[in-house]
Formats: structure tokens, sequence, C-alpha cells
């Protein structure tokens, strides 16, 4: 198995996701410059955190448009694996792969520290490994991670179990204290409707090992693993290439 | 050809919470100034352009709204021309 991670101007968590991903996972992986046109065959796609474009205009705006971008739409419309992280979550949300937009923290500040959110839904591909209901601790660093959508979207993502994490306090609670920055209904990460795009505001990349202080985060990439390793994913790695 | 300025005047959506805005809105207070009733923090993008007409700068400027300039799902935006030909 072979993740590409997608590099944009101003990507800052791009060497945590590789070495996540060789070091940790034992799998292959390689950076893609933003402005390059082919995924090489890769079987998965991360948009690592960062601030691409130094966050100019919004959040994601601008990476957005870059050329690469096209290779990982068609990457997505063809059910590969697509995995966004905080600027990587905006960005998605910003290319119309995911619903809804992220703005603002309600504290207007820039929140850095680890916090809790529960796994709603265990059966997507990259949460498989988890067990529903199961709380992890991950670290969030964002000054923008405040989602929102109109209530029609709520209301889909919702009935069709499409927010996939969740910021609960230490009891497993979605209360107002637990949210870091406002997400409507605690909303930490959502999934498109063919279940292969995921955006989150944590950093699940910073948890991977003990000596991160959590390794909650590594089930994320080790449920990716396991369902691409099944070989389920052969056209999309066609249409990456 | 006649060269347009165009205003893109871009605001939280009505009805969304605006953080900065409450910000400003409460240290406007804390200063006296207690007749602000509300208070929203949005940007102002500036353009220079060349169109044949007044109506082709306009269809092309909501172009740029609706693709880059704003985001549907969280601001509104309004569009003001002027000729500087």
């Amino acid at each position: 198995m072979r993740i590409a991670i997608i590099t944009f101007p101003g990507s800052n968590c791009d060497y945590d996701c590789y070495k996540a991903a060789t070091d940790v996972l034992g799998v292959e992986a390689e950076f893609i410059w933003h402005r390059e046109r082919s995924l090489r065959g890769a079987d998965a796609v991360i948009l690592p955190g960062g601030f691409s474009y130094g966050d100019y205009l919004r959040a994601g705006a601008i990476a957005r448009f870059s050329p690469i971008m096209e290779a990982v739409m068609r990457f997505a419309a063809e059910g590969g694996p697509v995995l966004g992280i905080c600027n990587g979550f905006q960005i998605l949300c910003e290319a119309g792969l995911l619903p809804g937009a992220l703005v603002r923290n309600r504290s207007l500040r820039f929140e850095s520290k680890l916090v809790r959110v529960r796994v709603e839904n265990a059966s997507t591909v990259f949460t498989s490994e988890y067990s529903e209901g199961q709380v992890l601790r991950l670290h969030i660093a964002h000054g923008h991670g405040n989602y929102v959508a109109d209530r029609e979207t709520l209301e889909r993502l919702e009935a069709e179990r499409r927010v996939v994490f969740r910021y609960v306090d230490a009891n497993g609670e979605a209360t107002d204290e637990a949210n870091p920055n406002g997400s409507v209904h605690n909303i930490a990460g959502i999934v498109n409707a063919g279940g292969n795009v995921l955006g989150l505001m944590p950093h699940p990349e910073r948890a991977v090992e003990a000596l991160l202080g959590s390794a909650d985060g590594l089930g994320i990439f080790t449920s990716l693993v396991s369902s691409v390793g099944g070989g389920r994913l052969a056209g999309a790695r066609a249409a990456g290439e | 050809m006649n060269e347009f300025q165009i205003e893109v005047r871009i605001t939280p959506r009505e009805g969304l919470l605006d953080p900065e805005g409450k910000a400003v809105e409460n240290a406007l207070r804390s200063l006296d100034f207690t007749e602000v009733m509300d208070v929203r923090v949005g940007r102002l993008i500036r353009l220079r352009v060349q169109a044949e007409s007044v109506d082709a700068a306009r269809e092309r400027a909501e172009s740029m709204c609706r693709q880059l300039l704003a985001n549907p799902v969280t601001e509104d935006y309004e569009i003001e021309l002027q000729n500087i030909s």
C-alpha cells in the first residue's frame, strides 16, 4: 500500500503523516507537491494540516484550486480513500468534497490542546479498528475549526451517520464545555456520502505513539491500511494514475 | 474597453454567529458606546478590471464571488461597480 501526502506551500504536518505511515505503520508513503497532476497510483490520499497559502482569503480556499486537486477529486469520485486533517478538512470543504465550512473558533483564539472525541461511527474505512462509542484523546491545533452547516445538511449528516467524531468530555458526553471551537453538534469529523472521504480537525498523526502523549490516533491509519489491504480499491488506484 | 473599479463586500452570513463581530461589539460597549446593537466583521476586496460594459463587469464579478471570493455556506457578498475609464 502507498499513501500520497499532498504538500501545499504552508503545509506543516506533512512529515508527521509521513512518519506515521512509514515508521509506525510500515507502509509506503510519498509527498506529492501541489503543482503536480498525478497521484502516481497511490492507494490513499492524505491532505495534511498546516496553513496552505497562509490561510489567505479563507482557510483552504486557494489550495482547493491547486493542480493536484483535480486528481484528488477524481480519485475521491472513484471511491478512493481521502483523509483531510485540520487544514486538509478545510480544503475538502472548500472543494465541495465535504459539506459545510469551518469558521473562526468561537473563542477567537488559536486552540492547541489535547481533547477527547467519541467515535460515532466505527463502520467507515477510517474507523473500523475502533469500537463505537470509544473515546479517543487527540490533539487539536487550529484557529478555524468551528464547523458550520445549514440545518438541512446537519439533519442529513446525522441521519446518515456521517458525523464520525464528536468532541466529548471525560464522561464521554458531548457537552458545550467539551466543545473546543464552537462546532455545531460538537462535530469534530465527518465523511462524505460515499464514506470514502473523511475530514477531521484533530490530528491523529500526532497521536500514534505513547511518546507523543497519546496513541489513540493510530486506529485511523490502521483502519485505512486494513481496508485498502483488502484490494477493494483497485478501481480507484487506476483512476489516480 | 472600459475600466471599472469593483468593490466586493463580504460579510458573515445573516444568522451565522460572528465571534469576531461579537468581540468588537463587546469592546465597543466597554468603551461606553452603549448604542451599538450589533457588529459584523467582514472583508473588502477591491479590483480593477477591464470590461465592455457595466453589465459584463458585474457578471464577471458575480462569477468570481461564486467561485472563489466568497464561501456561499458562511458568507454573503455585495458588489459595487464604478466606471473609472
